[in-house]
């Protein structure tokens, strides 16, 4: 095993004290002198015509300061999709028509809270409803309502993905059995805690500040500029602590928008804080997907082609939707693999909140489909279903024509390790009735490669500078929003330069100080900022050791290294001088330059989604109770394969979030909806998994394996590991008591009409 | 009308005048400045607003002010002693019972008013006291084990 100081071990973050404490400022607690409240007025109508907006009365109610509509923007498009300009749909407020209950159609900016509130009512809009159109499928008929114009839209689909490969007509016939079945994943929301809100800042020398709770510090920054008419570097974007985001914080937003325009017209400082029930109605969702899954394979459980297609409810613009589209047909095919496969799916505009990129960005809905049949296919053939996956599984080196090539992989060793602990093979199909086991299967990315923001800068950048008492300060750009990535990072830098953990400082989540990075998204940060930390490092201690040699003057040239603050000769490491002497030394031998270092990571030539992919195998014990359905979580156990782990503490605390929130998922989330009104917008109402829920225990196990691409050998642990919690979950309620519920989520009263269902079938 | 609110927060007594239909968060947070209490739905849904009105757990988002005159509440900024973190502050240190930390105060809060009036709970127990409490990032398996460790913890130094 490896020898690290730092890397692998289970090492507390470097937040703790100030979260503890109640210390920690996040966006939410930031308020300044002169500040004013801002408030969104937004469509009550899912579909309709703006014919007039008056502000009037609500400028002259005293307390007002300001007032603003389209008429008050630039009229720009915008979204990520900078790169892919016909894909960029949405507008700061609503031009000529709302396409979605909780639209934003005008802000004001007063006083105080209550009477920016006060003033939203005296804000008069002439409508003229039109007809709406709310499930994707009756979207994309001739005839329905058009919900964007545009020569890149027909019958509402904004965008198609398709891919192939191998001969999947031909691999289908020479199959023993084929099966198809359809599913329906249903919307969930991300349900951060902290609400979506920002505090914005225009000085008189013409430079916006802007504090908001984002994953993506460099697109608020790139955009605002974009849809302001300023420059980049006129905007200076801080990211506070951010209570959470799941890929519900990765987007310019509106209200963001809001905030920076209100303060350039009134010269104060002005808050947006969207209330929960806006953040359930008005924000971003998982996609709900149809699903068609059609499957070949011969009789010894080896799979032979895949067919799958996927009409998505994008809701009305198609924020991360594309990549959502693109990555749940990408994902269908892990960590399985098929040598024929064909994918097409749809993205579809609906009269609803936009659907965007939630943890584990289409994965989820894949992973459910792909596993749940892989389950049925284990039935058909009477073969237990950890051995048809075993039998199928990933190899490290597999390649996926035209897409991707894995590198490291330990999914086999991931399934053997989880069917080990969990006593696999003297539970599965021999449980009591009521009783179930089930297994649950992912691979992931590591680090999407998608520059949607058409960002000249590296996807990763770090500076780190060594000061004379061997402190060391690492600047990035990445977004630490509670996973933990920010102690990564320190963690590398301190291994590198063999410093401790308590001498590391990270400056962060502020444009104005740190290089850009894309942010907090497609589990990027462990292994591209991570790179780009380590590159960095790595330069500091090139100069360090050249310093040393000429120091020691060794008659052979020795590789030297450091560690717990000394520099020496690696074979020979009783030779050797401290740390602090060699940096003042450099420090001096530079005509007193400090010592800094510079890093970046760029994917280059590493395929279409990632240069490296994590894996995993879950496994799930449930009760059923067979009188009210309802599912009790007995026991967990995931194995994880996240290459060489950088912080154990962090990795397990991801596993268990992730399993919780597949949880709730699988069993009780649900944004419901009717005519497009959301009816649940309340934490009482919409469904979170709470304490008293979770699984009575939960078992994590580590797979090492090394990743040539990562730092260290490291891969990603933040996002992957929410994909399997679904399908294992239902595999669980099938074994426990023989119902397969193909549509999400699989709720007590679903559970009970199968059963009776099954009765009546079985002539009970 | 503004109206005179005394109460005493962390130990320190305030006189404070507020509209009437002034929240206890709205207070803490707004003219105390006293962040460390957060609020996630203003609704009684989550709890992260949690404080302690004479040793009780309270959702600050769902009492007036008013209604705490006269009474002792204690914040997260209220639960180390000075620059000592109390115990639990340091369990969920050591077993990484955060991720986020928007949960945290209002998770700390809770664990202190069970461990003050059970000092010995149940795994069951602990998980009916923050059933209250939302999570979204932890799935609350660490705040569990946090929680029952510093009940060990302080039934042992007790002996
Ligand atoms: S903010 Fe008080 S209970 Fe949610
Ligand atoms: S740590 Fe993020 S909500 Fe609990």
């Amino acid at each position: 095993m490896s020898n690290y100081s730092v890397i692998g071990k289970p090492i507390q973050r470097i937040d703790g004290y100030e979260k503890v404490t109640g210390a920690a400022k996040f966006t939410t607690d930031i308020r300044l002198s002169g500040m004013l409240w801002g408030k969104m007025l937004r469509s009550p109508h899912p579909h309709a015509k703006i014919l007039n907006i008056d502000t009037s009365k609500a400028k002259k109610l005293p307390g007002v300061k300001a007032v603003i509509t389209s008429a008050d923007t630039l009229h720009i498009k915008y979204s990520n999709w900078r790169r892919y300009p016909h894909l960029m749909d949405e507008t700061p407020l609503a031009e000529d028509k709302v396409r979605y209950i909780g639209e934003p159609v005008a802000a004001v900016a007063a006083i105080d809270e209550d009477i920016a509130e006060e003033a939203l009512g005296l804000i008069e809009v002439d409508y003229e409803v039109l007809p709406a159109v709310f499930d994707p499928l009756e979207a994309i008929k001739d005839g329905a309502p058009q919900i964007h114009e545009g020569p890149t839209v027909k019958n509402n689909i904004s965008e198609a993905r398709h891919f192939e490969f191998g001969d999947v007509d031909e691999a289908f016939k020479k199959c023993d059995r084929v099966r198809e079945d359809t599913f329906y994943l249903h919307p969930v929301s991300h349900a951060f805690l902290e609400p979506t809100n920002s505090v914005a800042s225009w000085d008189l020398n013409g430079r916006l500040t802007i504090w908001t709770s984002t994953q993506t510090p460099y697109f608020i920054q790139t955009l605002l500029a974009m849809v302001l008419g300023i420059k980049e570097g006129n905007i200076r974007v801080i990211k506070p602590h951010v209570g959470g985001g799941f890929g519900g914080k990765m987007e310019l937003f509106s209200d963001q928008y809001c905030a920076a325009r209100l303060s350039m017209l009134t010269g104060k400082p002005v808050k947006i804080e969207l209330d929960r029930e806006e953040v359930f109605i008005a924000t971003r969702r998982r996609h709900p997907m149809y699903y068609t899954l059609k499957t070949g394979y011969m009789k010894d459980g080896t799979l032979v082609a895949k067919e799958a297609k996927v009409y998505t409810d994008g809701g009305a613009y198609n924020a991360m939707g594309p990549t959502s589209l693109y990555l749940s047909g990408f994902f269908q095919i892990f960590p399985y693999t098929i040598p024929n496969y064909r994918y097409d799916g749809f993205h579809i505009y609906t009269n609803k909140n936009p659907s965007s990129a939630m943890r584990g960005f289409g994965g989820p809905q894949a992973e459910f489909t792909c596993d749940s049949q892989i389950d049925m296919i284990a039935d058909d053939l009477g073969m237990d279903p950890a051995e048809i996956r075993l039998k199928n599984g990933m190899k490290p080196g597999h390649v996926i024509p035209g897409l991707a090539k894995v590198g490291s992989c330990g999914f086999e060793e991931c399934v053997k390790k989880a069917m080990e602990s969990t006593k696999w093979k003297e539970k599965k199909g021999k449980l009591p009735m009521g009783r179930g086991i089930g297994m649950g299967c992912y691979g992931f990315m590591s680090g999407g490669v998608f520059n949607w923001i058409d960002s000249p800068y590296a996807y990763s950048a770090a500076y780190i500078r060594m000061n004379v008492d061997c402190t060391v300060d690492v600047y990035i750009g990445s977004a630490e929003i509670g996973q933990g990535s920010d102690t990564v990072a320190a963690q590398i830098a301190a291994e590198v330069l063999g410093v401790p953990m308590e001498d590391v400082k990270v400056i962060r989540g502020d444009t104005d100080s740190c290089p850009p990075d894309l942010g907090a998204w497609g589990s990027r940060q462990t292994l591209m900022t991570g790179n780009a930390v380590k590159m960095a490092a790595e330069e500091i201690k090139k100069q360090l050791i050249e310093v040393t040699a000429s120091l020691m003057v060794p008659n052979v040239v020795y590789d030297f290294d450091i560690k717990d603050g000394r520099v020496f000769i690696k074979d020979r490491p009783e030779r050797g001088i401290e740390l602090a002497e060699v940096v003042k030394t450099a420090v001096r031998a530079r005509e007193g330059q400090a010592l800094f270092g510079r890093g970046i990571y760029t994917p280059h030539g590493k395929g279409m989604v990632s240069p490296a992919y994590s894996f995993g195998a879950q496994v799930a014990e449930v009760e059923v109770d067979l009188e009210t359905g309802k599912v009790n979580m007995i026991q967990v156990t995931t194995a994880h394969d996240c290459g060489q782990v950088i912080n154990k503490l962090g990795v397990e605390g991801q596993l268990e979030g992730a399993f919780v929130m597949g949880q709730g998922y699988a069993l009780s989330e649900n944004l419901i909806t009717d005519e497009g009104k959301v009816l649940n917008p309340s934490l009482i109402d919409y469904k979170l998994m709470r304490a008293p829920d979770i699984p009575d225990n939960f078992t994590s196990l580590m797979v090492e394996t090394h990743e040539p691409e990562g730092p260290f050998g490291a891969k990603e642990a933040g996002e992957g590991l929410t994909n399997p919690n679904a399908g294992c979950i239902a595999n669980t309620i099938f074994d426990a008591v023989g119902v397969r519920i193909k549509d999400m989520p699989i709720t007590p009263e679903k559970i009970l009409k199968a059963l009776d269902e099954k009765k009546k079938k079985e002539g009970k | 009308m503004k109206k005179i609110l005394n109460v005493t927060i962390n130990g320190t007594p305030y006189e404070i005048a507020i509209k009437p239909k002034t929240t206890l968060v709205e207070v803490l947070r707004n003219e105390l400045n006293l962040t460390g209490t957060k609020r996630s739905c203003n609704a009684g849904g989550c709890s992260s607003c949690s404080v302690l009105v004479d040793g009780k757990v309270v959702n600050s988002c769902s009492v007036l002010a008013l209604q705490v005159d006269g009474k002792e509440v204690t914040t997260i900024e209220g639960i180390a002693d000075g620059a000592k973190l109390h115990p639990l502050q340091q369990a969920f240190l050591e077993h990484g019972a955060y991720q986020c930390g928007y949960c945290t105060p209002g998770m700390i809060i809770a664990g202190k008013a069970l461990l003050d009036e059970n000092p010995n709970p149940t795994k069951q127990e602990v998980k009916e006291a923050i059933a209250g409490n939302l999570c979204r990032c932890t799935g609350y398996v660490r705040i569990v084990d946090a929680i029952l460790a510093t009940a060990k913890k302080l039934q042992e130094e007790a002996k």
